[in-house]
């Protein structure tokens, strides 16, 4: 045995139990080559099974002979092509947020001068009015909606006013993944107090806020917060809220601290009565510590006054609404009878004519208001409704001047009686009279035509 | 600065409102069909909230409090799809703080993903009304497209509640034995019913026609989710003199004054087909839903 045959020799047995190795890991490898290439047929066969089940459908749908006069219905193929929405896909765009627009607008006829009007007794904010006279643009509104990553989704809620600036209405993020009905929301939002308060003004059923809101809301109360919302695990609808925030719109101020300017606490509940009937009760408390919030208004004598008010405001805020459709079906016929209630109690210190007497003194109110609305559609499309607006100047202790002289003896009243038509789910035409006795002796008699058109991504059906 | 909060009258409730869970996978369907499917593949597995009616538009629904307390505790959410409840379920979802039934999780199941849709629009604009992106999600009225989904819907049960999955293949089976079965006998009986041409009120039935092989003439909205004018009727009729149809077509919740007065006045048969289970009396399961849907037909023939 020479050298060369020893190497060899040793070189096989070296190699010999590898060689048995590989041969066993190619047996094992093509065993899996031929497993991989047998799955990938019979994923081929069933592409290709689907493929002449789509098409078999596709020409039995089309040969169902259409109607030979152009058909009234949209055009539509018969089967299996895309929708314009899956041929986008792949682009960029796809991931789009939801967009859409609200337009509205009308006309407004008033027998009394918008300029003189106010609340008669209540400390309100400047947005308190029925508005200017004549035809006039409403608030246009764009929103943009959309997930922002599995535990999170955002909306955006721009509002263009007709004096062309532009507000941000809402502007929050939402969690979607914390589970347990928990969810929390940061940003700018309307507060979940009351009814009307979280809903865009284009959904309410009459033209202008309750006199309610007006006085103790100053139309809608926003947060710039947070807020943190439950819904029980019941088959009860219970659900509670709470929300901190800086206090930035009425009857809260911004008042350059570093805490909390408005914090609210919500609950409701809800459920059926039979198919038919619907429900639902919310309680809130709304908590604020305005500094230096102005009021602009009139004393007992009609002359203007601004007053200044700091100090703590707390609100109750009672709603109930009850739905009822024949069988749940609203598309016929409907009723939706809504009212709310407040208190609000206020104490602190006042500054009466802060640009003339400005006389100072402790100041403590318990005002209420309410309003109760009726609205009925009778057929399809065309839907009218009655509405009673009530405040109560309550009881008023003003140290520094008679409190007449803040808020004579009169409680404002307004009757309001709607009617509208939708041509439909995304467009509304509506007349609403109002009489409005807001101011003692007179009677502000309000007449109004508007409109709302809404594009873009499906509005939502909320309760 | 100082913030005296209240405690709520509804904090003492807290303590005894939790209900106990209860065992069966809790499933809310959004329309009665999904329901029944649902319900005769879990069995006592589940335990199913319907949110509609038959005799309720599933367009036209508002997602009122009980509906988002009963997507608060629902483990899967059963729904058509194809944007039929897009006015009321992202609303639900939402509200509902549940991530189990979030879109994309296990747990939300839209239907007509698993079925091949008709009349997918090829122009999308809201001047032709009331029209759905993906197509008509009126998938129901089809029992292949049942059988579609209950395989679908078998396998994702089986996926929420892995514990019960051979239950629900089972019952799958039992289901899809009975139901192809079923599919061959109103087949059989539907024969005479090729090529006959309808007027339908809403397009609601595509899938139907398509499959029994009917023809639809017009509809009786002039545009997806528009109400006809007395105008449009009559053009509507004005057409039946020239091209005769057998019978005019409607859903259970469709309101009957148009297309019972075009029927008085064309003298043909006005047609209310139960559409989905609990439409009428006798359409009181899935099976009963096709057996008086093919009697309904036939009997407005003769």
């Amino acid at each position: 045995m020479n050298a060369r045959t020893t190497c060899v020799l040793l070189l096989a047995m070296a190699v010999a139990p590898h060689v048995a190795v590989a041969a066993d890991d190619s047996l094992q490898q093509l065993h899996a080559e031929i497993q991989e290439l047998k799955q990938s047929y019979e994923a081929r066969l069933r592409q290709l099974e689907e493929r002449v089940a789509q098409a078999e459908a596709a020409q039995r749908a089309a040969s169902a002979p259409p109607a030979p006069t152009p058909s009234p219905a949209p055009a539509a193929v018969p089967a299996t092509a895309p929708g314009p929405a899956a041929a986008g896909a792949a682009t960029a765009n796809a991931f789009n947020p939801a967009v859409s627009v609200i337009l509205a607008g009308g006309y407004t006829s008033l027998s009394q001068d918008p300029n003189q009007y106010r609340l008669t007794g209540f400390l309100t904010s400047s947005d308190v009015g029925p508005g200017p006279r004549g035809l006039s643009l409403a608030e246009s509104e764009l929103s943009l909606a959309a997930s922002v990553d599995p535990y999170f989704s955002g909306v955006l809620t721009v509002s263009i006013t007709p004096e062309n600036t532009v507000s941000v209405e809402e502007a929050f993020f939402q969690t979607t993944a914390i589970g347990n009905g928990v969810q929390l929301k940061g940003g700018r939002f309307l507060s979940g107090i009351g009814y009307l308060n979280g809903q865009h003004s284009h959904v309410w059923d009459f033209v202008d806020t309750p006199l309610a809101y007006q006085a103790f809301l100053g139309g809608q109360f926003g947060q710039d917060g947070l807020q943190l919302h439950w819904v029980a695990p019941t088959d009860t609808f219970i659900e509670l809220g709470a929300e901190i925030g800086s206090g930035r719109d009425f009857p809260a101020t911004p008042n350059n601290g570093n805490g909390v300017g408005a914090a609210a606490l919500t609950g409701h509940l809800g459920g059926d009565v039979g198919f038919s009937n619907s429900w639902r009760f919310g309680l809130s408390y709304l908590s604020a510590s305005p500094s230096n919030r102005s009021s602009d208004g009139f004393d007992a004598n009609g002359n203007a006054v601004r007053n200044v008010f700091s100090g703590d405001s707390r609100t109750w805020l009672a709603d109930v609404i009850w739905k009822w459709a024949p069988n749940g079906n609203a598309v016929q016929r409907n009723l939706k009878l809504q009212a709310e209630a407040f208190q609000r109690h206020e104490s602190g210190t006042l500054v009466f004519d802060a640009d003339g007497t400005a006389a100072s003194g402790s100041y403590a109110s318990t005002q209420w208001g309410a309003y109760a609305q009726a609205v009925y559609q009778f057929v399809p499309r065309w839907s009218t409704g009655l509405r009673y607006d009530r405040l109560d100047r309550g009881s008023i202790d003003f140290a520094a001047a008679d409190p007449s002289l803040l808020a004579p003896p009169y409680n404002p009243s307004r009757w309001t009686a709607m009617l509208s038509f939708a041509p439909s789910e995304f467009s509304r035409l509506r007349m609403q009279f109002a009489a409005d006795r807001s101011r003692p002796g007179v009677t502000d008699n309000q007449f109004r035509i508007d409109y709302q058109m809404s594009l873009g991504a499906h509005g939502a059906h909320s309760y | 600065m100082k913030l005296r909060f209240v405690l709520f009258a509804f904090a003492t409730l807290l303590g005894t409102a939790v209900a106990p869970a209860s065992a069966a996978l809790r499933v809310l369907a959004c329309e009665p069909e999904w329901g029944a499917l649902a319900q005769a593949l879990g069995g006592d597995k589940v335990n199913v909230y319907l949110a509609t009616n038959a005799l309720q538009d599933p367009h036209q629904i508002q997602a009122r409090p009980s509906l988002i307390a009963s997507a608060r505790n629902a483990d899967l959410v059963v729904c058509t799809g194809a944007e039929l409840e897009i006015g009321w379920m992202p609303v639900l979802l939402r509200q509902s703080g549940n991530e189990r039934i979030q879109p994309g999780a296990k747990g939300y199941f839209e239907a007509a993903n698993f079925v091949t849709k008709l009349e997918v629009p090829t122009r999308l604009d809201r001047a032709e009304g009331d029209v759905h992106a993906a197509g008509n999600p009126h998938i129901q009225t089809d029992p292949r497209n049942i059988a579609r989904v209950g395989a679908a819907l078998a396998q994702r049960l089986a996926d929420v509640d892995p514990a019960n999955a051979a239950a629900y293949r089972a019952a799958h089976e039992d289901f899809s034995a009975r139901w192809n079965a079923a599919i061959g006998r109103w087949e059989k009986e539907a024969a005479p019913l090729r090529g006959v041409r309808v007027v339908v009120q809403h397009k609601a039935f595509p899938y139907l026609l398509n499959w029994l092989g009917m023809v639809e003439i017009t509809t009786l909205e002039p545009k997806p989710g528009v109400e006809p004018s007395s105008g449009y009727l009559s053009e509507v009729l004005a057409r039946l003199q020239r091209e005769p149809a057998r019978m005019v077509l409607r859903a259970a919740y469709n309101d009957g004054r148009s297309s019972e007065w075009l029927a008085e006045r064309a003298k043909i048969p006005a047609v209310v087909l139960p559409f989905t289970v609990g439409g009428d009396e006798q359409a009181m399961d899935l099976f009963a839903l096709f057996d008086d849907t093919i009697k309904r037909l036939l009997g407005a023939l003769r």
